[in-house]
């Protein structure tokens, strides 16, 4: 019982960690249906930036989280701006390379000895870690840096809600999700809207680095955004791709579905993030909470 | 000069024979050296590795970027075969002989059954359902294929394999090459080709027309898996070494460099991509760090400024099929 | 046909300009194959700092005689990036191109398997600094290494924790990707068996580049009640896994091997590494002239303290060209004949090679205390 407890809490941790990555892929994805590879490579800048302002600048943590989802929402856009926006009415495909040549780049050149260097640093205590023992029988801990992930999470996810429901802005990234042409007859301005849904989204990436840093407490290489953003982003295919709960909800699975499996074996582990993929694609397609979306002609 | 006809009607034959003259001689005389050589066999699997590609990305429209994974399933294959048979001979290892050959060329074309059967399986769930879901599969299938050699014992786990016989050649590479190349342009010409670019076009309105669209991205899929598997069985008889490291996303990703910047719709252009990016990165070995900064870069811009890759959608004469 | 032929061209210029930097060699050049780039860029940059110092000493002496004229030592450094088929281009380069007469290196085993093989076909002489499976220096009589293989390895730690620690139940977690820690983990775990220990638990994660998180396999660690915790991974992860392991309210001591020979052990470990154990090749603490020698050299040269992979790498490259030296010849044969009889004391200990030309020589088994290695103790084999 004390075991499983453990582990599900271990699950919940690594499902907090996909999560806030899983919303970015997800919110890019609804608005212009382009998987956005460098987001992950977006959210290594974010884990350095926080690493650089902690370290050299002393910045409390709050405030690095602050300037790290600026430096990664400014970043965002940029690359937006330059690379995807020229490809838009372009074919697809096009933009899914150019997205892929986008994060090569962030990841090789960061790599450089001039930038980041390709060796592992170490991050920063931001706040100093603490250990809660709850369910005293039971032997079972918690850290504060978990509490303070679980807070962070639920913060940006009431809050990212919020904005897309009941907002006006929120209801302009819908409207452009649903069909950008009409949206724009409207009187929606299409590239402003999609800028700022890049800007949320890769804001929120910058956050989940500061986050990732904490919980981890090491930055392996400029090559580390690669891996979670790989399962995050299965993580929002199967919670149903463009779909805000559906990513929270896909993450917490893969999260807590690979702990589980990773207690039974490691390589059942490693693995079972695919096989649910594979099961979802053919039993669901649209993912968990997706709808059904009628092609037209 | 008059030129014979003869001449004239095969001429692409006869100047693969005279390059493939031209290799062999420098190679004998010294000039040479065995590490060129090594590098011009590379250029030749690279080249049907990004064609390969070329049908499932450039021309029917799909999106795979775990192209390594099935030359990994190819080369395993094929190793295990060939390693397998070569012990069992015991201290009588046929090697380079015409028995060795004869188990070397079905060991061969079993790793590229392998990878094609690997492909179907994947392509099967799915390239059923739109979007993007090719890619993520692809991508997650090589990491996934990587993980399965390195932690299973009988197939060299993380150690490698080490011991392969070496047993292609440049006349196998070359000849290799070029009848891929050939068996993949008529595939291209042919009814399923054109199938293959309407799905490209609009899948909506290729399946008015009477394509099945599911059975056409399912069967260039496993084609192309086919053909990797088959460069994978000779990469790993050439280095003589293969390791699960040898097959990682990079390598993915490097054939799709190549694809893009040569041009995905066409066979010259994959062709092109192969050989210059190849050959370069020897040349520049001391600009070895910058190496993919420059091709992501390169890549970004071909994408922005003439998204069809530098070659287009031309063919050289020699690809035409009127030609040969 | 007129594109044909510019394809043609294109090719001809390659293969000239190829030919044109193929020159016929005044000085002996010896090759260093190191992961200058990639992950185990430390690994490689350290290696060629280390070889480094040793080709500086011999040119300082005014170079090896060879038939009378003294030559200087000319190193070719090129990187595999940790990649087998890079390793096994540049180690052509190195031999046709570069025309190397004998490579130090590689450091990673996976990336000396897939060179040995066409160094012993070649008939020069490799000698690995850092490779420690068994399997290496078994691919021909050309191929040497200076480091102790992985049962030694394994078998030491599990010896020091029975007997000198008094522990009878280990816990055992690595990497099943890699075959360093799954080498180092299987002989510890005979070896403690052997002794009369229990291994409790045995767990394992894929791949220790791509992991950040182990607390799945530590809580399923933690139930089975170890006393000692094995690591035979690389210091980045291993830190890792104590820093998650004392969040865990583990509070057990762990070891390693020598991966966790890295300052970034206990920047990233902190205070959760403290007073872990692990062995290795080499204790810069040590008094012997030898390795005091190569300490203040290192550090006149680069202003740091040398690890483990700048030592092996150092003595890999001293032993190879005093073996040249005694020879008075760079052909391969000669080269290797003199390699088997040599017998030096160098900066990890003394080396003199077997009949599978692994070296024989002892091991040091260091402590963290206050963030710093402290040399306990030497077992010899």
């Amino acid at each position: 019982m004390e075991y499983l407890i453990q582990q599900l809490i271990n699950g919940i941790q690594l499902g907090t960690m996909y999560a806030l990555l899983a919303l970015g892929y997800t919110m890019v994805y609804g608005i212009i249906r382009l998987i956005n590879f460098a987001h992950a490579d977006i959210f290594m800048i974010g884990v350095y930036t926080a690493l650089f302002t902690a370290t050299r600048y002393r910045v409390p943590f709050p405030l690095v989280i602050v300037i790290s989802m600026v430096v990664c929402a400014v970043l965002g856009v940029v690359i937006e701006r330059l690379a995807y926006k020229p490809l838009r009415y372009k074919p697809r495909l096009s933009a899914l390379i150019t997205a892929l040549g986008v994060s090569l780049f962030l990841e090789n050149f960061c790599a450089l000895p001039f930038m980041f260097g390709p060796e592992y640093r170490s991050f920063p205590e931001l706040i100093p870690p603490k250990q809660y023992v709850i369910l005293k029988q039971y032997n079972i801990t918690v850290t504060n840096v978990f509490l303070i992930n679980l807070l962070v999470v639920s913060v940006l996810l009431v809050g990212l809600f919020y904005l897309v429901h009941h907002t006006m802005i929120g209801k302009k990234m819908r409207a452009v999700s649903l069909d950008k042409t009409t949206a724009s007859l409207l009187g929606v301005n299409v590239d402003r809207t999609i800028s700022f849904t890049f800007l949320i989204g890769t804001a929120l990436a910058g956050a989940s680095g500061v986050l990732y840093g904490m919980t981890y407490t090491s930055v392996q290489s400029p090559y580390l955004g690669i891996w979670p953003g790989w399962k995050a982003f299965i993580a929002a295919v199967i919670g149903g791709i463009g779909n805000i709960p559906g990513a929270v909800v896909g993450a917490y699975l893969m999260g807590i579905s690979e702990v589980y499996a990773t207690s039974i074996s490691s390589d059942l582990g490693f693995g079972i993030a695919f096989a649910i993929l594979i099961i979802v694609l053919i039993v669901k397609p649209t993912g968990l909470l997706g709808k059904k979306r009628q092609e037209k002609v | 000069m008059k030129i014979p006809y003869i001449l004239k009607k095969h001429k692409v034959i006869i100047s693969l024979l005279f390059l493939y003259l031209v290799i062999v001689l420098t190679y004998r005389t010294g000039w040479l050296s065995s590490y060129l050589l090594q590098i011009i066999m590379f250029v030749g699997i690279n080249i049907v590795m990004t064609v390969s590609l070329g049908m499932i990305n450039g021309f029917t429209g799909q999106f795979s970027i775990g192209h390594g994974g099935f030359m990994a399933v190819g080369a395993y294959a094929s190793v295990f075969l060939t390693t397998i048979i070569f012990q069992m001979a015991g201290s009588s290892v046929p090697g380079q002989s015409l028995l060795g050959y004869a188990i070397f060329f079905p060991a061969v074309l079993i790793g590229g059954l392998c990878a094609a059967l690997t492909g179907f399986l994947i392509g099967l769930p799915t390239l059923r359902v739109k979007g993007d879901y090719l890619a993520i599969v692809t991508m997650a299938f090589s990491e996934v294929i990587r993980t399965i050699i390195r932690v299973s014992e009988p197939l060299g786990g993380p150690r490698g394999v080490s011991g392969i016989p070496s047993m292609t050649n440049m006349a196998i590479v070359m000849v290799f090459t070029v009848l891929s190349v050939w068996l993949m342009r008529n595939f291209l010409a042919s009814t399923y080709g054109r199938a293959s670019r309407a799905t490209r076009d609009s899948e909506i309105a290729a399946e008015i027309m009477g394509v099945n669209t599911t059975q056409q991205k399912t069967l260039v899929f496993t084609t192309a898996a086919f053909f990797a598997g088959c460069c994978g069985g000779l990469y790993a008889h050439i280095l003589q070494f293969i390791h699960p490291d040898n097959f990682t996303f990079m390598k993915s990703l490097e054939y799709l460099i190549y694809l893009y910047i040569g041009g995905s719709s066409s066979i010259s252009g994959a062709m092109t991509g192969a050989v210059v990016f190849t050959a370069i990165p020897e040349l520049f070995r001391s600009f070895q760090i910058w190496r993919m900064v420059i091709y992501a870069l390169l890549l970004i811009v071909i994408m922005l400024f003439r998204p069809n890759g530098i070659i287009g959608d031309r063919e050289f004469s020699f690809i035409k099929k009127n030609n040969t | 046909m007129k594109k044909f032929l510019i394809i043609f061209f294109i090719f001809l210029v390659f293969a000239i300009v190829f030919m044109s930097c193929n020159k016929k060699p005044q000085e002996i050049r010896i090759g260093g194959i190191f992961p200058i780039t990639g992950a185990a860029a430390t690994f490689g940059k350290s290696s060629q700092e280390g070889m480094q110092i040793a080709v500086d000493e011999f040119n300082q002496k005014g170079g090896i005689p060879i038939s009378g004229n003294k030559m200087l030592i000319n190193p070719v450094y090129d990187d595999t990036a940790g990649q087998p088929e890079q390793a096994a281009n540049v180690c052509r380069k190195q031999i046709d191109q570069n025309g190397v007469k004998a490579i130090v290196g590689a450091v990673m085993s996976k990336n000396s398997l897939a060179i040995a093989p066409i160094c012993q076909s070649k008939g020069i002489v490799m000698i690995s600094s850092a490779s420690t499976n068994p399997e290496v220096t078994l691919k021909g009589d050309h191929i040497f290494r200076v480091c102790f293989i992985d049962p030694f390895q394994g078998t030491v730690m599990a010896r020091y924790v029975f007997n000198e620690l008094d522990f009878t139940k280990a816990a055992v977690l690595y990497d099943n990707g890699n075959d360093y820690n799954k080498g180092l983990a299987h002989f510890f775990e005979e070896e403690f068996k052997r002794l009369g220990g229990e291994i409790v638990a045995s767990e394992a994660f894929t791949d220790e580049e791509k992991t950040v998180d182990f607390k799945a396999q530590l809580t399923k660690i933690k139930a089975a009640e170890p006393e000692f915790l094995y690591l035979p991974n690389y210091y980045a992860a291993d830190a890792l896994i104590m820093k998650q392991a004392r969040e865990l309210a583990m509070e057990i001591p762990a070891g390693g091997g020598d991966g966790w020979d890295s300052p970034k052990l206990t920047e990233i470990g902190g205070d959760a590494v403290e007073g872990c154990v692990f062995s290795n090749h080499f204790s810069k603490e040590n008094p012997s002239p030898q390795v005091q020698n190569f300490v203040t050299k290192y550090r006149e040269q680069y202003g740091k303290d040398p690890d483990a992979l700048a030592s092996l790498a150092y003595d890999a490259a001293y032993v190879l060209l005093s073996a040249i030296e005694k020879s008075g010849s760079t052909a391969g044969a000669d080269i290797r004949d003199s390699l088997k009889n040599m017998n030096m004391e160098g900066a990890t200990g003394k080396i003199s090679f077997d009949e599978n030309r692994n070296p024989i020589k002892s091991a040091v088994i260091l402590q963290i205390k206050d963030g710093q290695q402290k040399y306990l103790t030497t077992v010899n084999p």
